[in-house]
């Protein structure tokens, strides 16, 4: 069970400062794709938060991250600040790839941020081979890889599971099922629905985890620790989880009602933890209201820096293709 | 059988309106046709072209896949040996590369390699075209991957008629047929000709008649060239606009055809230049027009970069009115 009262008041504020930051920079996505600012796809994490929070406090700085195209939470909770990322969405030159990449292609060498991969499920053995070269290296840092529900149909979701146990390297996989791939419900996609049976039937250690709730996942990760860290074993961890916005902001989310949309938000991650953590006194009121206006005022920054960046010029197209330039 | 299954031809229409009245005539021709790919049905289609079929044909013939490109569109290909004339639609062209092996290893390869036994009568649809800053990973254009290989039929469509026409003519092909579909012209409405009934499948077509230069192209190709040639017939340049349609197997005699009124040519696509489709048709060009040529060949192309993300560098690295214009004047000097 969740040893939830070994938390002390600073991490508490930590944690919920990393979800809070991630839930309004989102918001403040959304707003500036409505203005223009940001182009092409932009899928939001809103509703994740936990799962980012919860995996990234477990991992150290050498550890490899990699994740699909809605990556923004999985980015700031590893630390890339909100203004790099905002600036990379905006396509500026001071943006974390340049503004090469924008919002489904972030990457940070410097925190061992592997992307921001848009082609579902295609990062997986990636993954796989990074681990494989932490083993035959002999180097104790860990891969996890975060994905979706919908890439677990993928080809490549099977084969890097196998060759992940068949090779038995460092590599903890991070379903996030919230339910839908776009617009198809987990049960249209998968005749198994348990997500965590197809880890096992690859001889993956595999447990469920209630994505919603921040301490679970803590809970979940001190066990992957000991999995994939300690006893250098692959891992499938399956969160379930619901994404409260649309799939990106091309959606007229036909295919899902409100209602249920209602009823998951009853169940907001950055709420359950709030009301946990005021509860039992690890935060005063006072401290959540300082939390926001500390994150009001980070993200309002990352806005401007952004929008104050530079255009990398034209000449520079051809940048950057090969080693050699 | 358009009015029996009540189908009205509307006054204008769009490309997106017009690719889906295609798909339902065609559901309701053949009843071994059916379409899959992934959120077809409930989301209605990424793009919206097959919104509100699920209703009208339910869940047999509009069938929604999971992610799983290679499997469904192997699975296509299945159905088609066993007499079915499954229609796939894949997403976008950037998720093709996932089926690629099903593609070219089976349903191009199936019918020689058993000596004419088995066939592979599948159409596979998907989403093509750049400019809308997504990025390197969803910004290709594989046309040209798709035109050299022997085996397929590869239709472009641009323009409404093409878009009305071109999947009822795939559909009575018995060998694999890959269309083209671009989502910049989704959008764009027009009237379509009421006396029209169907397109070839084997030709090309010349979108606007002109006199001193060709510009050769295909897709989101046809409308830049279109605006390009009014450009120039403002300074007295009269340029034709030859748009390829069939991107496999090409049309060289219209191709030739033109070239020997105009003696010069410009192809334009926005694929990498190296081995694109304008290396094969400058190469034909070439191989049979060189004595009638007044200038070389030239290709506007697309710039070879993994595609960026920011408007400014992504419009330097696909072609753009303004090349095209100066290409043209390139070859008339
Ligand atoms: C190979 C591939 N096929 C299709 C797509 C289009 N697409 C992008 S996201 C997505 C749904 C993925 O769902 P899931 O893995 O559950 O992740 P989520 O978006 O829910 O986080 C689809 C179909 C793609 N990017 N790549
Ligand atoms: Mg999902």
């Amino acid at each position: 069970m969740v040893d939830r009262f070994i938390m002390d008041a600073a991490t508490a504020k930590g944690l919920l400062h990393q979800m809070l930051r991630i839930r309004r920079f989102e918001d403040a996505s959304a707003e500036q794709y409505s203005r223009g600012n940001i182009r092409g796809f932009l899928h939001l994490y809103s509703g994740e938060e936990a799962i980012a929070a919860g995996v990234m406090q477990a991992l150290r700085h050498d550890d490899i991250i990699l994740s699909s195209y809605r990556e923004h939470g999985h980015a700031l909770a590893r630390g890339i600040a909100p203004s790099v990322i905002m600036a990379e969405m905006f396509g500026m030159a001071d943006g974390c790839c340049r503004g090469r990449g924008g919002s489904m292609h972030l990457f940070d060498v410097a925190t061992n941020f592997y992307g921001g991969t848009a082609i579902v499920a295609s990062h997986l053995p990636m993954a796989v081979g990074m681990a494989l070269a932490i083993r035959k290296r002999d180097e104790h840092r860990i891969v996890c890889c975060f994905f979706g529900d919908g890439a677990a149909a993928e080809g490549t979701f099977a084969e890097s599971l196998n060759l992940a146990a068949l090779w038995s390297v460092p590599v903890l996989f991070v379903c996030e099922n919230n339910q839908y791939a776009m617009g198809t419900a987990l049960q249209y996609s998968h005749a198994e629905k348990d997500i965590a049976q197809k880890g096992r039937a690859y001889g993956i250690e595999s447990v469920h985890v209630d994505g919603m709730d921040l301490l679970a996942v803590i809970d979940a990760m001190r066990h992957a620790e000991a999995v994939v860290r300690t006893a250098r074993k692959p891992m499938l961890l399956v969160c379930n989880t619901y994404r409260f916005r649309a799939h990106s902001m091309f959606d007229a989310e036909l295919y899902r009602s409100k209602d249920e949309v209602v009823q998951w938000k009853r169940r907001d991650p950055i709420d359950v933890f709030t009301t946990w953590a005021t509860g039992c006194g690890l935060l005063t009121e006072d401290a959540v209201a300082q939390i926001e206006t500390t994150v009001a005022n980070e993200i309002t920054e990352a806005v401007t820096m952004a929008s104050q960046g530079d255009l990398e010029p034209v000449e520079d197209l051809e940048r950057h293709i090969y080693a050699t330039e | 059988m358009q009015q029996s299954n009540g189908m009205q031809q509307e006054p204008t229409i769009s490309y997106r309106k017009a690719l889906r009245q295609a798909l339902r005539e065609v559901l309701y021709a053949d009843d071994r046709a059916f379409l899959m790919g992934e959120d077809v049905g409930r989301y209605g289609g990424a793009f919206a072209v097959s919104k509100g079929l699920l209703d009208e044909f339910g869940p047999e013939r509009i069938m929604d896949t999971p992610l799983s490109e290679s499997g469904f569109v192997g699975a296509g290909i299945g159905a088609a040996m066993a007499g079915m004339r499954p229609i796939v639609e894949i997403m976008t062209i950037n998720f093709s590369l996932l089926a690629m092996d099903q593609i070219v290893n089976n349903a191009a390869t199936l019918r020689h390699m058993s000596g004419g036994q088995v066939g592979v009568p599948i159409v596979i649809r998907m989403g093509c075209g750049i400019g809308r800053q997504l990025a390197a990973q969803h910004s290709h254009s594989w046309e040209p991957l798709f035109a050299h290989i022997a085996g397929l039929t590869v239709l472009s469509v641009g323009t409404l008629e093409d878009a009305r026409w071109m999947l009822p003519a795939a559909m009575r092909s018995d060998d694999p047929v890959v269309i083209l579909e671009y989502t910049s012209l989704l959008n764009s409405e027009g009237i379509l000709d009421g006396n029209v009934g169907s397109v070839d499948i084997r030709t090309a077509c010349v979108r606007r008649h002109g006199s001193d230069v060709t510009l050769i192209t295909y897709g989101t190709g046809v409308p830049k060239c279109l605006a390009a040639a009014e450009r120039l017939a403002e300074s007295g340049i009269d340029a034709e606009v030859l748009d390829l349609r069939v991107l496999r197997p090409l049309d060289e005699q219209s191709i030739l055809a033109s070239v020997l009124r105009t003696h010069r040519a410009v192809v334009v696509e926005d694929a990498w230049r190296t081995l694109g489709v304008g290396a094969e048709v400058s190469a034909r060009i070439m191989e049979h027009a060189f004595r009638d040529l007044a200038s070389p060949v030239l290709r506007v192309a697309g710039v070879e970069v993994p595609i960026p993300y920011p408007k400014h560098l992504e419009d330097a690295a696909v072609p753009q009115v303004e090349g095209i214009i100066e290409a043209v004047r390139k070859v008339m000097s």
